[in-house]
């Protein structure tokens, strides 16, 4: 009973709630009143219904971690807590790293072998006896104190890097996932409008751009030109965007087309553009955002997966900071140096990951047919 | 389906010409002119041997000339001469590197597409039950892991650590050194007694799936399996194979890494497909009725909901095909497997524009070639295909 009684007060708010936006609706004045009420009608049955959702909002959380990542370097810089000179993630130096103190077992004069740092430390250029204990600074150094992800191989702060990257990568993301649905919802429905031969134009574009392997694509177009992020994250919005996208969007649009409301605003005067822009792509819309999400997972892997292989000119990123962990060596040697190993590998994929999440939880809101029984 | 066929061919040779047009004149066209950079303007290079190779290499004809020379030798399996391996003609390098990716590629695709059609169609028979969500998000998880590192870590763990497989690369230096044999040669015969036994097996199993008496049927397969294996057996090692086996065992067992890894990373999507798949067809009538005409759960999963939620996934492998080929090239790279990603890679860093040039084309043509493959399986899988082409 008791349970019963704590639960009944939630339907009559959400009932009020209802109540008081259907007499917003209906008391307000101009076009944009009615639209931002049914706007925010809208958006509360959807975050209803994906709020069932656990794995759409875990999804959530983690980007809203990774938000916070990418926002704290500034506050960091700005409130004076980091100095640029020791944390800058590109141009930082720690200048006195963390020593250990090793005792000589052994000298070596070949100034060219390579030696285990635990074993035998010395060179041609140490002068030394078997037997002296010497100080040996680390770098990469391990996490401590005042660095808590450690540094890398050139004493820069790792959670300063992770930080900027996650600041890049949703940057990419976010550019390129506008880019996509911009053109997406443009083209899906121009040519589900006009049919005939631009659609017949569009579609084979985008059956082309599907079939071939995008990184392959991004791979040639990096020997054209160098990179810089941006320029990355408008070639994926315009691949995908003219791609996958537009066949989806495009579908969703003639379902569009035929509805009467479009019928009444041509009867009533409407022109071509005005039918497109007025009427299909706010229809089309809330699927393109499904959309968004996958794309950001894309753009995101992608932009890493270029910079691992070297073909992108960025500062600092997560793929970069892997790219350099491996070109040192340091990756095949797993879990001794794992503050270079894993931050960045599990930062790609958990922010993928979340972003891929929200994705599947949106298309059980927007599929009804994936909801379950 | 044969005039379905014709079309789809006509239309795949047509992209491939606007592929192959937009990619050549990308390279090799466009106002940075890689040409220009690469030998007159390289200062390793006297200027008058630069413009020897120019000249030999055709690069002072006009645009267009060069273009029309380019895809007509295409065509005729002629594909120019590589700029940093000079003299050594590009359909040479990609003779030898093609079959080592479609071995990978071919090999990967098929496992993990059936792991994943497996994998997917238990987890939506147990809808609902413990450790759904640990699957499902551990399959997102790795649907959407960041493939080069984690195809390192797989190195680490499996090679570094545990010394189970060998690192990288394509076989082992070492042990070749004295070898009799040249590694294509091996490799080649490898690559075609594997290929002519898994057509063998499939075709018992798919005879054997046809009889519809089942004592035959299981006769048919086990005693076909046997036989085929015991042929495979005997071939390897037997008098002919007695040599060459230690360098083809090398071989394989530099590609089974790569294969996990392509496997593990991709298998998830197929997986969690099946999944939503199956749970649409688990809903239709037909289903009711196989349960309640007291049909065994085994046999209504695997023959009757199964097979109708293979549809929407085979559908499914026509974009995947591109993935695939993408996952191809990174594995490439991490695995230094001497393939057609690794040429791409390496070409288009190295600013080798006739091997990038062909080998981002043959790897259209082999997502195009995947395609029209499982648009003709889509066919004979799905009668009303069939039946609306013919007509």
């Amino acid at each position: 009973m008791t349970d019963l009684g704590q639960r009944a007060p939630e339907p009559d708010l959400e009932a009020n709630a209802e109540a008081v936006e259907s007499q917003e609706i209906a008391k307000a004045q101009s076009l944009w009143q009615i639209r931002w009420a049914l706007l925010r009608r809208s958006f509360r049955n959807n975050w209803k219904l994906f709020r069932r959702n656990r794995i759409g909002i875990a999804g959530l959380v983690i980007i809203g971690f990774f938000a916070t990542l990418a926002i704290a370097p500034s506050i960091f810089f700005a409130t004076g807590f980091w100095s640029t000179s020791v944390y800058d993630p590109v141009t930082g130096l720690e200048p006195n790293p963390p020593s250990q103190q090793l005792e000589i077992v052994q000298t070596v004069t070949d100034p060219n072998t390579q030696i285990d740092i635990r074993q035998v430390l010395v060179d041609g250029r140490i002068n030394g006896n078997i037997g002296d204990v010497i100080d040996v600074t680390l770098q990469p150094a391990p996490p401590y104190g005042k660095h808590w992800l450690g540094t890398d191989p050139l004493g820069r702060d790792i959670l300063s890097q992770l930080m900027y990257g996650a600041k890049a990568a949703f940057g990419l993301g976010i550019l390129a996932a506008t880019v996509t649905v911009l053109i997406g919802t443009v083209v899906g429905s121009v040519a589900a409008f006009y049919g005939g031969k631009i659609d017949a134009f569009l579609m084979r574009l985008a059956d082309l751009l599907i079939m071939v392997p995008g990184l392959a694509i991004l791979i040639v177009i990096s020997a054209v030109v160098r990179f810089q992020l941006w320029h990355l994250a408008v070639v994926i919005g315009i691949l995908s965007g003219f791609g996958g996208v537009a066949i989806v969007l495009k579908s969703q649009a003639l379902a569009v087309k035929v509805k009467p409301f479009v019928d009444a605003a041509r009867v009533a005067g409407g022109s071509n553009a005005r039918l497109i822009v007025a009427h299909i792509i706010p229809n089309v819309m809330p699927l393109s955002f499904l959309y968004m999400m996958f794309t950001v997972t894309s753009a995101i892997q992608s932009e890493a997966t270029l910079s691992f292989i070297g073909l992108l000119n960025v500062d600092m990123s997560w793929g970069l900071m892997i790219q350099l962990a491996n070109n040192q060596g340091y990756l095949l040697q797993g879990g001794r140096y794992w503050w270079m190993v894993f931050p960045a590998g599990l930062a790609v994929t958990f922010i993928a990951m979340a972003f891929f999440l929200v994705g599947r939880a949106m298309d059980e809101v927007v599929n009804p047919r994936l909801r379950k029984r | 389906m044969g005039k379905y066929m014709a079309r789809r061919l006509f239309q795949s040779v047509l992209l491939f010409l606007v592929f192959i047009t937009i990619t050549w004149f990308l390279l090799y066209a466009l106002p940075g002119d890689i040409v220009t950079q690469k030998f007159r303007t390289n200062p390793n290079i006297p200027p008058e041997a630069a413009e020897t190779a120019i000249r030999r290499l055709g690069l002072d004809r006009p645009i267009l000339e060069q273009f029309w020379t380019y895809v007509t030798g295409f065509f005729r399996g002629d594909f120019g001469v590589s700029f940093n391996q000079y003299p050594r003609p590009v359909t040479e390098i990609i003779a030898e590197r093609l079959p080592r990716t479609i071995v990978l590629f071919l090999t990967a695709i098929v496992t993990y597409y059936w792991a994943g059609f497996i994998a997917g169609k238990y987890l939506a028979w147990r809808r609902g039950k413990r450790g759904e969500m640990a699957i499902t998000v551990g399959g997102v998880g790795l649907l959407t892991v960041f493939y080069p590192w984690f195809a390192l870590m797989a190195i680490w763990l499996l090679s570094a650590q545990l010394g189970l497989l060998p690192i990288s690369k394509f076989l082992d230096p070492t042990e070749w050194r004295n070898a009799p044999f040249s590694a294509n040669e091996v490799f080649m015969r490898l690559f075609w007694t594997v290929a002519i036994t898994s057509a063998l097996l499939f075709s018992v199993q798919y005879a054997a799936n046809k009889i519809r008496d089942a004592a035959p049927a299981r006769a048919i397969r086990l005693g076909g399996t046997v036989l085929v294996i015991v042929g495979f057996v005997f071939y390897w090692w037997g008098a002919g194979g007695v040599e060459i086996r230690p360098f083809a065992g090398d071989i394989a067992e530099h590609l089974v890494l790569p294969v996990l890894v392509l496997t593990l990373v991709n298998f998830a999507g197929i997986m969690l497909l099946t999944r939503s798949s199956m749970l649409e067809t688990m809903r239709e009538d037909f289903i009711l009725t196989a349960r309640a005409k007291g049909l065994p759960e085994k046999a209504v999963r695997d023959r009757h909901a199964a097979r109708t939620a293979l549809l929407p996934v085979t559908t499914s492998l026509v974009l995947a095909v591109a993935t695939v080929i993408d996952g191809g090239i990174i594995t490439e790279f991490v695995f230094s497997w001497p393939g057609m990603g690794e040429i791409l890679i390496s070409s288009v860093t190295s600013e080798d524009i006739p091997l990038a040039v062909t080998a981002f084309s043959f790897i259209g043509v082999m997502a195009l070639v995947g395609h029209f493959v499982v648009d003709m399986l889509y066919g004979v899988l799905d009668p009303r295909i069939r039946v609306s082409s013919s007509q």
